[in-house]
């Protein structure tokens, strides 16, 4: 009888999300995945075991009560899932999109252990596209009406990304009276300049996210660069009594090799503002021009790579190769961007690292010398260190090279802050337990503290910097 | 706060080639200083193009700025009239010019550059150095700011491609004239044409006197995020948005310059002509 109770305990496999076809989405710029429906969403919610002391809560860095948001989704009550949902996090419709889900909420969950975790990731989308129309007041704060704002708490948050906005999101719900500066013309942060439109739609989502939060009467300033336009000091003497730093990495990191600035080598940043930020994938319809590469290779293993090289994809390359050094297993990026890129048609090169782009007498770009490598032994920090293969070199033909290989601080806002103090790696120095700086009243987080990371990581800083910003202002839980 | 931007004067200076604006922005007029610039944006689908401050009025927290009708961007731009909003100006950006003092600084302009170098000169006049001017043009009606720049330089020396006005030829000519009989030079500035800032780099670098060049690359943010800008100084990469505009004339890789100022000229034809065969379409 033992068989049959081990049939019984048996994990049903989860919910598959229904995509976009391979073939056809690789033409395209719509959203790649299409969204549970009502029935799936409640099936996949049915899955959870509902712990007593949920591991998935902790796995998430905004402390989202998963359990509760799906067991109120198994119930089909979607707009009660919503409303736990946004007690903790303000931008549910992108952390459900592009969290790297697998390292954190749905790694912890109990039933990965035995077979798939619950698709929490899935169930959060599904959630705030359900809602995405309802009233942002209701929604952000979980609360019958609008907060009252006191325009005495005045809160400044420089730069516009997902820490900034996390930030504003959790102090507006709760009374404060928040500026939102941001250099570019458009708000977001990387969610509009670096995330492409088949991952993360913007006018949709993103756009309905912020919208949310003008709602709530945050402001948004934008074209307002920190450091150049405006300084701390300056928001100080507007009477900003807390301030938040969220201005992020930036600043792009190259290859420090001969011919890196031909014509036809971007930085990954620079190819993804112009198709992102610019629409440039809309050329002429939009100004701002990209070059559509026909053999395109981009460098670097992380999911800017992957956004990179599938966005060459849809603007018509002949073929894309991801270009790595060590072996595709190794990859930082996520399995199923690179999965999705595979499915794509994009060619992973791996074991082989750029040593020299050559160019035509015009300067621009022709092909690149590769050179072979192999997978040495394991160093100190037990990573295999990839080696070359001594004289094995070949040439790949390419016209268009992205490179994706991190970003650096951006000086702009450092630069003229000398009063923040940094670490050694140049970032900004904050008091772990608050997130404040070496200038009192003034925070930071996101990548300009931790340099790269995720979405969800950025939004966790902020999160951790405006309880202790409430927690000041007396306005905490 | 919001921000209107709005033009409070606008002066074709060669019609239908160059205008002026000046255009109502306290937050920048603020915080500018000479060699800053801003990036801009006309319409909602318009691209990020920068364009250097040639002036600024704190008094009346105005910024100027002077444009050569090249592209789409900046033919939307001339469809601007006195009493329109920009609708995104963003900055200052960039380092500001290194004013020292000490003697006679030589700044030498061409074409729109005039305008952008004005703001420079003016720069050092207030820093106290003797500031000559050397300005040039094809011809005599292109010629920029020839009243303004006198106004604080005690000379104005010009010269045109075809001799209409002032020195009948380049302005490389006055500059090494000039070199030779005044040792009181303690900076060359040039901004203008690539060609014409390589020349002049090339005309003082035997002379050994500091040059300075305001370098026009391609940008996207202006803030430091992609590198488009991005140039050869002394064998180094450097972001003109972040670690310039201005650099050593006598280090810059003029040639890598030019051919990367080049990189995006089919789809700026078509991006011009599409533009042109939809305002057609919208005549009929």
């Amino acid at each position: 009888m033992t068989t049959s109770k081990k049939t019984k305990k048996q994990i049903a496999p989860r919910v598959p999300m229904p995509n976009q076809p391979a073939d056809e989405r690789s033409r395209n710029f719509k959203e790649v995945a299409l969204g549970y429906t009502k029935e799936m969403a409640m099936e996949e919610a049915s899955r959870c075991l509902n712990c007593k002391k949920p591991k998935c809560v902790q796995g998430c860095p905004v402390q989202v009560p998963i359990a509760d948001f799906i067991a109120e989704v198994a119930k089909g009550d979607i707009e009660k899932a919503y409303a736990i949902i946004k007690s903790t996090n303000s931008l549910p419709a992108v952390c459900g999109r592009v969290c790297p889900q697998e390292i954190q909420c749905e790694g912890s969950c109990i039933l990965s252990a035995k077979g798939e975790p619950v698709a929490i990731g899935r169930l959060e989308r599904f959630v705030a596209d359900e809602y995405m129309y309802m009233d942002a007041c209701d929604l952000i704060s979980a609360k019958p009406e609008c907060p009252y704002i006191d325009e005495e708490k005045k809160v400044a948050c420089i730069g516009s990304g997902p820490s900034s906005l996390t930030v504003a999101g959790y102090l507006a719900s709760r009374g404060c009276k928040v500026t939102v500066f941001e250099a570019l013309h458009e708000v977001g942060g990387v969610l509009v300049y670096g995330i492409p439109e088949f991952r993360l739609p913007k006018k949709d989502i993103v756009a309905k996210e912020v919208g949310a939060l003008k709602d709530l009467q945050v402001d948004f300033v934008t074209n307002y660069v920190g450091g150049k336009t405006f300084s701390i000091e300056d928001l100080k003497a507007q009477g900003y009594k807390a301030i938040f730093v969220g201005v992020g990495a930036g600043l792009p990191r190259f290859l420090n090799i001969p011919g890196e600035n031909f014509c036809g080598v971007f930085s990954a940043n620079e190819y993804l503002t112009r198709v992102n930020l610019g629409r440039a994938y809309d050329f002429p319809n939009y100004d701002t021009p990209i070059i559509k590469g026909r053999k395109v290779t981009v460098y670097g293993g992380g999911n800017v790579a992957m956004d990179a090289a599938r966005t060459a994809k849809r603007l018509g390359a002949e073929s894309v190769h991801i270009v790595y050094r060590r072996t595709a297993d190794a990859m930082p990026a996520r399995h199923e961007e690179i999965e999705h890129a595979v499915e794509e048609g994009i060619i992973l090169e791996v074991l082989a690292n750029p040593i020299e782009f050559k160019g035509d007498e015009n300067g621009n770009l022709t092909s690149v010398t590769l050179q072979k490598m192999t997978m040495g032994e394991p160093d100190e920090s037990g990573r295999r260190r990839p080696l070359p293969l001594e004289g094995e070199t070949y040439e790949l033909e390419t016209d268009l090279a992205v490179i994706a290989v991190g970003t650096r601080p951006n000086p702009v806002l450092l630069e003229n802050e000398p009063d923040l103090k940094l670490n050694k790696w140049g970032y900004i120095e904050v008091n772990e337990e608050t997130n404040e700086t070496s200038i009192p009243d003034v925070y930071a987080g996101g990548d300009i503290v931790t340099g790269a990371a995720t979405v969800i990581l950025a939004m966790g800083a902020g999160r951790k910097a405006a309880q202790e910003i409430a927690r000041r202002f007396g306005v905490e839980d | 706060m919001i921000m209107a931007n709005k033009i409070v004067k606008k002066e074709q200076l060669i019609p239908g080639q160059t205008s002026k604006l000046v255009i109502d922005a306290p937050h920048i007029a603020a915080k500018a200083k000479p060699g800053n610039f801003v990036i801009l944006r006309v319409t909602e689908k318009g691209e990020r193009i920068p364009l250097t401050i040639a002036d600024t009025d704190t008094e009346n927290g105005t910024i100027t700025i002077v444009y050569l009708v090249l592209g789409k961007s900046t033919a939307l731009l001339e469809e601007l009239n006195e009493g329109d909003d920009i609708l995104d100006l963003c900055g200052p950006l960039g380092k500001p010019t290194d004013l020292h003092t000490g003697g006679t600084v030589i700044c030498v302009g061409g074409g729109t550059g005039i305008a952008a170098m004005h703001h420079i000169a003016k720069g050092h006049h207030e820093a106290g150095n003797h500031v000559v001017a050397i300005i040039g043009a094809r011809t005599k009606d292109l010629l920029l700011f020839e009243n303004e720049l006198k106004e604080f330089c005690p000379e104005v020396l010009i010269s045109t491609d075809d001799g209409s006005y002032g020195h009948h030829g380049l302005v490389t000519d006055l500059l090494k004239e000039r070199l030779e009989k005044d040792d009181s030079v303690i900076e060359v500035v040039a901004v203008g044409p690539v060609p014409m800032m390589a020349a002049v780099s090339k005309t003082t670098e035997p002379f050994g006197t500091p040059t300075t060049v305001s370098l026009n690359s391609i940008m996207v943010d202006g803030v430091g995020m992609c590198g488009a800008c991005r140039v050869t100084v002394g064998g180094e990469t450097k972001f003109a948005c972040v670690d310039g505009p201005e650099f050593n004339g006598h280090k810059v890789d003029f040639g890598e310059l030019r051919q990367r100022l080049a990189a995006f000229k089919c789809q700026e034809k078509e991006s011009f002509d599409h533009h042109c065969r939809c305002k057609c379409n919208d005549n009929k």
